[in-house]
């Protein structure tokens, strides 16, 4: 089982999560995020001062699948939210070492 | 109303009439007539005096709650929203106790030139019946609880210069006392009978129809001095401190505006001609002087703000208050734009040269604005508008009266004067006997857990 963190710009949330639906992913976790990689923050004025803000609002999308559905899922979120600017995000895949459905005790697999 | 409207129409028909029916023994029966009819025209014309004076009077309050409270509320930092908006509630009502007790007294009632006395106490002798040094035709409840509303509002625009760092309990004691040592001292002078700066036969008259004077510059240097003395916030000026909701800020703004009408309008004391002509002023200022501002800040290499816009306007609003009975709206348009690019300068280059920490800008907005509109006031007042110094004679400098200039001048000294001292005073005692500012953990904490255990927004719950 792996777990896939995508990072991406707010306003791709809805496309990436229409197109990991469609390629058969039914759960996932929408955390709302701040950061930024290489893109630059935005100034704001405060009386005349110029303020840097470097934290950026992004969206953070947590699913953890079957080895089999990694590509596919990733594939999904890439073609979703690439736009080819700096600010389209990133995706991190880690193992994942247990899943438990805490209904009815479920685990492995087939508790995803 | 309506009966007495046609009342009156007929009058002439009614008078025709008996003439001609009774020609010899009618004269007693119509001068009674007459005499009611007078009465009748009295009555409708105290009833739409009062009318528009309560109404007033609670657009005043507005302006204080919600206007102040979510205007400034919305220029802190989240954790400190409540604590503001209680700074301007708590105002709301202790000044309320203190005006009734003794400071209506001390502005209002007839003492010295400087102060009032202690004849209305209590309010003693504060009844439905006018008081005709002020009003003639509305009750002096009235009048009175107009003037608290100017009272409330006065040191709850002091908050703002000592915004996110003073004790919730010292402010308390500090503002409730300054009400009664600056605020009706000063009261008295411009408005009260036989006030040192009254327009109306003061030794200097000084013309200042809503307290440009009264209000503004007091408040104004009154929260320069406080927040020197108290010192900057931690982190001032290189952590970024910035509004948490322009949102409310904007609402509150938009209040004040709205608002205002009643603190300018209403000073004329009735529903006249009079009101109408400050009504104007007092909108066309602050549209005036939002443009202004908004000019200065584009022009000055940034983007025209929000914050810029309604900073603007409420400049606009603070300069014409003195003046909003006695000029011509062209004049109002030209005092709006004036005290927009003022105002602005005092913010963005006296403040930042300085380096005070005046956090919401009181100083800056009240104090320099309320100057530039008495002054001005000297300049715009005419005759034409507000024959204040009789049917013949001119008010302001273009209205030939030069040396009006030196008047206004005056009346901007004392009111600095007493800003300074009475405040100073304030602050060393409430400083040495109770502690000013909060704690550093406090202050980081946040005033509204640290002084009230609250917080403003709990969006989770």
């Amino acid at each position: 089982m792996l777990k896939i963190e995508a990072i991406l710009q707010p306003s791709k949330l809805d496309a990436v999560k229409d197109a990991l639906v469609e390629a058969g992913i039914e759960g996932m976790t929408i955390l709302e995020a701040r950061g930024h990689g290489r893109q630059k923050g935005h100034t704001e004025f405060y009386r005349g001062r110029e303020y840097t803000v470097d934290l950026l609002p992004k969206v953070k999308i947590e699913l953890v699948v079957s080895d089999d559905l990694k590509e596919k899922a990733v594939q999904a979120i890439i073609g979703a939210a690439r736009t080819g600017r700096i600010g389209d995000g990133k995706i991190f895949i880690s193992r994942v070492e247990e899943a438990i459905r805490i209904r009815n005790d479920e685990r492995g697999e087939t508790s995803l | 109303m309506c009966c007495r409207i046609v009342k009156l129409l007929l009058l002439p028909a009614v008078l025709a009439v008996q003439a001609l029916a009774q020609p010899t023994a009618s004269a007693p029966a119509t001068q009674a007539q007459i005499a009611a009819l007078q009465q009748a025209v009295q009555e409708a014309h105290s009833a739409a005096d009062n009318a528009w004076m309560l109404v007033s009077a609670a657009l005043v309050l507005l302006m204080t709650g919600p206007g102040l409270a979510l205007f400034y509320g919305g220029l802190v930092r989240r954790k400190n929203i409540l604590s503001t908006m209680m700074q301007s509630f708590a105002m709301m009502c202790l000044i309320t106790i203190l005006w009734a007790i003794a400071g209506y007294s001390l502005a209002f009632a007839h003492g010295t030139c400087f102060i009032g006395g202690f004849e209305h106490l209590f309010l003693r002798g504060v009844s439905i019946a006018p008081n005709l040094d002020y009003a003639a035709t509305i009750p002096e409840q009235t009048f009175m609880v107009y003037q608290l509303m100017f009272a409330i509002i006065t040191p709850a625009l002091i908050t703002g210069a000592f915004a996110e760092r003073m004790k919730f309990s010292s402010m308390a004691v500090f503002l409730s006392a300054w009400s009664l040592l600056v605020y009706s001292p000063m009261a008295h002078m411009v408005w009260g009978v036989g006030g040192l700066l009254n327009a109306n036969g003061g030794r200097i008259p000084s013309l200042d129809f809503a307290g440009g004077t009264v209000v503004h510059i007091t408040s104004g240097v009154s929260a320069l001095v406080t927040c020197i003395y108290l010192g900057k916030r931690f982190g001032y000026p290189h952590q970024k401190m910035q509004p948490h909701s322009m949102v409310l800020s904007f609402i509150g703004a938009c209040l004040l505006w709205v608002g205002w009408f009643g603190f300018n309008a209403g000073s004329a004391l009735g529903s006249g001609s009079l009101a109408t002509s400050a009504f104007v002023n007092t909108h066309f200022a602050a549209a005036a002087a939002a443009v202004g501002w908004s000019i200065a800040e584009w022009l000055h290499g940034g983007k025209p703000t929000a914050l810029g816009a309604i900073s603007g306007a409420v400049a606009g609003l603070v300069a014409i208050t003195p003046a909003s009975g006695y000029v011509q709206p062209f004049s109002a348009l030209a005092i709006g734009f004036v005290a927009g690019l003022f105002c602005f300068f005092m913010v963005f280059v006296v403040k930042k040269y300085f380096g005070y920490d005046d956090s919401l800008d009181a100083f800056g907005v009240h104090g320099a604005g309320g100057t530039l509109g008495a002054l001005l006031t000297g300049l715009f007042a005419t005759r034409a508008i507000n024959a204040a110094f009789g049917k013949d004679a001119p008010t302001g400098a273009f209205d030939g009266h030069w040396s009006q200039l030196f008047n206004q001048a005056a009346g901007v000294g004392v009111s600095w004067g007493i800003s300074i001292v009475g405040t100073l005073l304030l602050l060393f005692i409430v400083d040495k006997t109770m502690g000013l500012r909060v704690s550093p953990e406090d202050e980081s904490e946040g005033l509204d857990l640290s002084q009230h255990g609250e917080e403003g927004y709990d969006l989770n719950s």
